[in-house]
């Protein structure tokens, strides 16, 4: 894809998401922070794609750099997204098992 | 799988995080909103995996499952007081990811796309130096929220000018990328330098930055974990990674700007390290670290208010059964004591004696934005009582109590007219306004600001009770029965 697409579809979603992130309120900030945390471990996709690409391709020190440091990325990423989504998840479930306990 | 299958694939993806987010604007629909942009990441992963044809490549499968392990047992095991470190770290985790994908990229390893070096080797070098910043950053904040790094601001000699040279440093090198064309040797030089320089400027200039100030910081962190995200798809030709890269960096910017403004703070003053904490004198300076599990001292043990006492006898318990209506103020001494549950009990003590009873958060109070909402969330707090600063700032006036926990700088009325202090103009909660106000505080130093509290010498209507919160709001609930 030409950079100039990639740059215009940065700037797109930087925009669009900025005003949609704006009717967060503050109640809910923690949790948007850190379900935005797990969504910014998306950078897997390069990781896994350099560990795969290597493996099937790659041969002798190329190989064994992309399957360490590739390895080493896919494996920090997915920890930033099971946790982010995971412990937001719990979050969010502390905030709605106190609205069903007070209309009960 | 065709490219253009791929790219509307990819679009509606990034429409579906969107979506995600939008639910996240409402209690209600937040959990939903969370599993929608999980689940979209999800199959961004299996789309990418399809794409580029790499399902038989096994390894990928090992390390997606060892970072799942992790990743899990970290969500399932932390607690909710930890919580402001483990955003940070996973934060950093991220931005390391994206570096090393930087790295990959910059040494045309994996992805191999020589349609436009320069602008590959460019973002490359971006991404680790972005990457770098965020991982060191969120380290020493995550170190400084776990309390194993000074909480004070840490000033170097020449702090200001090493980072400043750091950046120029990171710069140029930036710019070099673009000529350097692909060779070895360029490659290690921008390598080397590119990581050493952006890890240096990463802890530089996050150590400076001190306790209140970590909201902000945290909010940044986030947004550059985004922004290096974006950057390492643009290196590696991945557009998913590039339009949800840029929907978490607009957040984490969006985050900043809120808790900035609600310090009165500019986020330049921050990052230059014009904290507000200028220390005095640098020798006593350290002395006076506020630290929770020294001893408190003798001018920290409860403090009769005997000027009050003469024409308010009730105790402060009295006060707040006897109130109709009262607003608690939980600021990061409630965190730090762990005392929301104690809160918790208190709130509802005072309602089943037919006290109306309120929270009022500050935007910054705490450690993370939204920080005392979690907190008070976990301790069975309706959210329904919480009240942001502006809804509920103008009812202090008629308010007949008001409880305040651990908070300080947020309650400081300096903050109204003491020009000449740091905080002069951050909006504060009007606390003194109320007719009596308990205060349950560690000790009467100054908060982070290292502003004194008027509130804390006036006599009239004011009660202290100082030392540990919890140990404060169990005899409060014993006087309530």
């Amino acid at each position: 894809m030409h950079p100039i697409t990639l740059l215009l579809i940065f700037v797109a979603t930087t925009i669009v998401g900025y005003l949609i992130i704006k009717t967060v309120p503050p109640l809910l900030h923690t949790p948007l922070m850190s379900g935005m945390n797990a969504l910014s471990g998306i950078t897997v996709l390069g990781a896994l794609t350099a560990v795969g690409l290597t493996f099937l391709a790659a041969t002798g020190g190329e190989l064994l750099l992309g399957q360490i440091l590739g390895g080493v990325a896919v494996i920090a990423a997915t920890v930033n997204i099971v946790g982010g989504f995971g412990v937001t998840h719990r979050m969010l479930k502390m905030f709605d098992k106190k609205k069903k306990e007070t209309k009960s | 799988m065709s490219t253009t299958l791929y790219v509307v694939i990819c679009l509606l993806l990034s429409i579906a995080v969107l979506l995600g987010i939008s639910f996240m604007s409402k209690v209600k629909t937040a959990v939903a909103g969370n599993l929608i942009s999980a689940v979209s990441l999800f199959l961004g992963i299996v789309i990418t995996l399809l794409y580029n044809d790499i399902l038989t490549a096994w390894t990928v499968f090992i390390f997606m499952f060892i970072g799942l392990l992790i990743g899990g047992a970290l969500a399932s095991r932390v607690k909710m007081i930890q919580m402001p470190q483990l955003v940070a770290l996973l934060n950093g985790l991220g931005g390391f990811a994206s570096a090393m994908v930087g790295i990959l990229s910059l040494m045309g390893i994996g992805i191999v796309q020589r349609d436009y070096p320069v602008f590959v080797n460019v973002t490359s070098v971006l991404a680790i130096i972005v990457g770098l910043i965020t991982l060191m950053g969120s380290l020493v904040a995550a170190g400084k929220l776990h309390r194993i790094l000074p909480q004070k601001p840490v000033k170097w000699k020449n702090h200001a000018t090493l980072l400043t040279v750091s950046l120029v440093i990171l710069a140029g090198i930036t710019l070099y990328s673009a000529f350097a064309g692909y060779n070895s040797f360029s490659i290690a030089l921008l390598l080397v330098i590119s990581i050493a320089v952006s890890t240096f400027f990463g802890i530089g200039f996050a150590i400076r930055v001190g306790g209140a100030d970590m909201p902000i910081t945290i909010s940044l962190l986030n947004s550059l974990s985004g922004v290096a995200g974006a950057i390492a798809g643009m290196a590696v030709n991945d557009l998913l990674l590039v339009s949800v890269g840029g929907i978490v960096g607009a957040s984490g910017l969006l985050l900043t700007q809120v808790m900035c403004r609600a310090m009165n703070r500019r986020l330049v003053d921050i990052l230059t390290g014009k904290t507000s904490t200028e220390p005095k004198k640098p020798v006593a300076n350290m002395a006076t670290v506020q630290d929770p599990t020294v001893a408190p001292d003798e001018e920290t043990v409860i403090v009769p208010d005997e000027g009050a006492a003469s024409e308010l006898s009730p105790s402060p318990a009295e006060i707040l059964s006897g109130a109709k209506s009262v607003i608690i103020v939980p600021g990061y001494g409630m965190a730090l004591a762990q005392a929301q549950h104690l809160v918790q009990q208190l709130g509802d003590r005072l309602e089943e004696k037919g006290v109306e009873v309120r929270y009022a958060i500050h935007p910054v109070a705490g450690r993370m934005p939204g920080h005392m909402n979690v907190l008070l969330a976990e301790a069975d707090v309706p959210y329904e009582k919480l009240f942001e600063m502006d809804a509920v700032n103008d009812d202090f006036v008629t308010t007949d109590a008001v409880l305040v926990i651990g908070a300080n700088d947020v309650i400081n009325p300096a903050a109204r007219d003491a020009t000449d202090t740091p905080i002069y103009g951050m909006p504060v909660l009007n606390v003194d306004q109320a007719k009596q106000v308990i205060i349950c505080n560690y000790d009467l130093n100054p908060g982070y600001s290292g502003v004194e509290n008027p509130l804390y010498t006036k006599k009239a209507g004011v009660h202290l009770l100082l030392g540990d919160a919890k140990e404060s709001l169990t005899s409060l609930l014993q006087g309530l029965t």
